[in-house]
């Protein structure tokens, strides 16, 4: 028994003297693709970066694979979205992580969302009656480039503050990012512009911060209420709203099933567009500019016709 | 001779809180740095107060000697502040009711027509910068069981997670997962048989887990010291009858949309129904199904145990094993579609072999509730037969949950 103890006493010890970590490459783990592509852009080869969930994953349900334990055990950095997207399958794996960093309010633990504008932060009483609402508001505000500048901004000040010797080096590719998405912002302003108003249904509550930015006006959505899917009343309600109100574009997110959005897309003549909200969605977007690009093409090719009509 | 492990066990304790407190250590340049920062502050503050102090001062209303002032329209703020800063670190809260209905014969374990099977409160939250705490309240209509309350130590170097407190024991996959997460509506007659039903292995103890590093795999060793009671299981007759569970975890990724996951378990302690040593060890398979891009409409999970309990008997065999087969296939949103083949031989007598096969159709109106309907045919020791159906309804409130893997 005594030897058992020691020997297990010998081999903690060893364990814990394990040499400290050089300073490589920052290891940068993010929670969607989309941080990854902001944190890719600021990092550049000073940072290795990884997403866990895919862009054509719902981002809500994520499974908590042990695989990704692996990858959070070695991370130097977990950049989350936060307003509790994550919260069904993220916490078990931060607490199985083994990695003190990632905890939160660990010095590797960034939440992507401070800082950044929140839309739809629900007022007075919050409860499940409502659908699966997000009481600190919607957690799909990356849709908007100046919330990526923000996300930009926070993730320069964490790397530097995890590797101050490139500093300079990050300051450098966040002013370039900066730029980069400021230039493509008036593309896509100018692109929108005639269709300043235009009236949409989204399936889910996932288009707000980027309706907000480009001057769209969601009047409805195909889900009757958050994370409840389509029932055949609520759905009535909105082609008789639609046809009303005129509305020609539909918004479905990559992961839903297209089923009743095509049944609307019917009765209302409206286009059904399969619109990814984050990048990895579609093969063509690669980073979080080409996911604008992509997204603001197909909308007003969309929009474009619907017009001609 | 007994304290020498104890004083080696608190050594390492004190070692480890040294070594977790030692990371949060700052170097001399960044003390200088923050020390710089602050001097910076005050001065600021300073010259902010005296430019505040030489400005005359702001009206402050009625004279010291007027009537009651009323409460200052900032005191109900102050309030809400102080009772919201309190409550933030309330933990995380939820309450999860399981509602079971049966019908049918069953001559050798009958159900009630209608029962408030479990009441399960949890309480979750961080307990300071290097653990967490989790406690699971179990209400059956009678009484209250504490069904788990551990601390996890989440942050120790080596690649250790620990855990202390009463836990359910890591042996297998069904002996691990609360009733509320099971895809069905009871539990499968080899955990009922042979390892202690509805609670299962689930004691007092310590529990220590790492990873191991394998190339492309996911690894994971635990071992775990309990005191040694486990209902219709273990129980300890004196205090050095300690039990032991060991679990060893493989899992693989085969594709972005399937993983199989392996584990063997093994666990010793002395046995509630003769006084001899009872072990048991058990395989548990899984393999789980989900396209990414879809994986809210369609997923499957196969699972398969089998175990085996050993305990010297006087007269009949000593040994019995069980397993059981099962499968739930997710074809639409809301819809889940399972079913379970039993087999296993029994503690009590080792001799008596049951079997069981049962159908169940699962609808989730929302991510908090469920409604399951099973019908189970069972085949007691050959000759008694149970045919039943039963009809659970589980509702959750407050916190969400971890969605189960």
């Amino acid at each position: 028994m005594r030897r058992t103890i020691s020997l297990a006493f010998l081999a903690v010890c060893w364990l814990a003297v394990a040499p400290a970590h050089a300073q490589g490459k920052l290891n940068v783990i993010t929670t969607t693709q989309d941080l990854a592509s902001i944190a890719q852009e600021v990092g550049g080869d000073r940072v290795t970066v990884e997403s866990l969930a895919r862009g054509y994953q719902d981002p809500h349900f994520v499974d908590a694979k042990p695989s990704f334990i692996l990858k959070l055990q070695k991370a130097d950095l977990l950049v989350v979205v936060g307003r509790e997207l994550e919260i069904g399958w993220l916490p078990a794996l931060i607490q199985q992580s083994r990695n003190a960093k990632v905890q939160v309010g660990g010095e590797g633990y960034i939440d992507a969302s401070a800082g950044a504008r929140i839309l739809e932060i629900p007022q007075g009483q919050v409860t499940r009656a409502m659908g699966d609402v997000h009481p600190q508001g919607n957690p799909h505000y990356w849709l908007d480039p100046e919330n990526g500048k923000t996300i930009a901004h926070q993730l320069a000040q964490a790397f530097s503050r995890l590797r101050p010797a490139d500093r300079a080096g990050f300051e450098q590719r966040l002013a370039a990012f900066e730029n980069k998405v400021t230039e493509a912002e008036k593309r896509w302003m100018t692109a929108m512009a005639p269709f300043k108003g235009a009236k949409i249904v989204t399936y889910h509550r996932s288009f707000p911060n980027f309706a907000d930015r480009f001057g769209l006006d969601i009047i409805g959505y195909v889900e009757p209420r958050p994370g409840i899917p389509p029932t055949p009343q609520h759905t009535l309600d909105l082609i008789a709203e639609m046809k009303r109100q005129n509305v020609k574009v539909v918004l479905v997110e990559p992961y839903f099933d297209l089923k009743t959005p095509n049944s609307i897309g019917q009765a209302t003549g409206a286009s059904v567009l399969v619109m990814p909200p984050s990048v990895g969605g579609v093969k063509e977007i690669t980073d979080y500019v080409s996911l604008f690009d992509y997204d603001i093409k197909l909308l007003t090719e969309a929009l474009r016709k619907a017009g001609a009509k | 001779m007994r304290i020498v492990p104890i004083l080696a066990v608190a050594g390492l304790g004190v070692f480890l809180a040294q070594v977790a407190l030692a990371q949060n250590a700052k170097t001399p340049e960044e003390l200088q740095r923050q020390v710089d920062e602050l001097n910076e502050r005050v001065a600021k503050l300073e010259a902010a107060l005296a430019a505040l102090q030489a400005s005359p001062p702001a009206p402050v209303g009625a004279p010291a000697t007027g009537t009651v002032q009323p409460a200052a329209p900032a005191s109900p703020g102050a309030t809400d502040t102080a009772a919201a800063s309190s409550k933030v670190f309330n933990p995380d809260m939820a309450v999860i009711g399981n509602f079971l209905g049966a019908a049918g014969k069953n001559p050798v374990d009958p159900s009630k027509a209608f029962e408030m099977r479990e009441t399960e409160a949890s309480f979750q939250a961080a307990v300071d910068p290097y653990a967490r705490a989790d406690f699971f309240l179990s209400f059956s209509e009678s009484g209250v069981n504490l069904e788990e309350g551990f601390v996890t130590f989440t942050t120790l170097p080596g690649g250790l997670l620990v855990k202390a407190g009463k836990m359910r024991a890591a042996f297998g996959k069904v002996n691990t997962l609360h009733t509320h997460v099971l895809p069905w509506a009871d539990r499968p007659l080899v955990t009922t048989n042979l390892v202690g039903g509805e609670d299962g292995i689930s004691d007092a103890g310590v529990s220590v887990a790492r990873l191991i590093p394998v190339p492309g795999l996911f690894m994971e060793a635990t071992g775990q010291v309990f005191r040694g009671d486990s209902d219709n299981v273990f129980a300890s007759r004196r205090a050095r009858d300690l039990s032991y569970v060991g679990h060893l975890r493989a899992y693989r990724d085969i594709t972005e949309n399937s993983n199989i996951d392996t584990g063997v378990s093994y666990a010793r302690g002395q046995s509630s129904f003769v006084d001899d040593h009872s072990t048991l060890v058990g395989f548990d398979a899984t393999y789980r199904w989900k396209p990414l891009q879809r994986s809210i409409y369609r997923s499957f999970l196969g699972r398969s145990e089998v175990i085996w309990n050993k305990t010297p008997r006087v007269l009949g065999p000593s040994t019995g094993a069980g397993f059981y087969v099962s499968g739930d296939y997710q074809f639409a949103r809301r819809w889940f579609a399972g079913a379970r083949y039993d087999a296993s031989d029994r503690a009590s007598d080792l001799s008596l072999r049951d079997r069981g096969g049962s159908a169940s159709l699962t609808f989730w109106p929302s991510e908090f509730s469920q409604v399951r309907g099973q019908y189970r045919r069972t085949v007691y020791a050959g000759d008694e037969v149970a045919n039943e159906l039963f009809f659970q309804l589980q509702f959750s409130i407050g916190a969400h949950g971890a969605h189960p893997f």
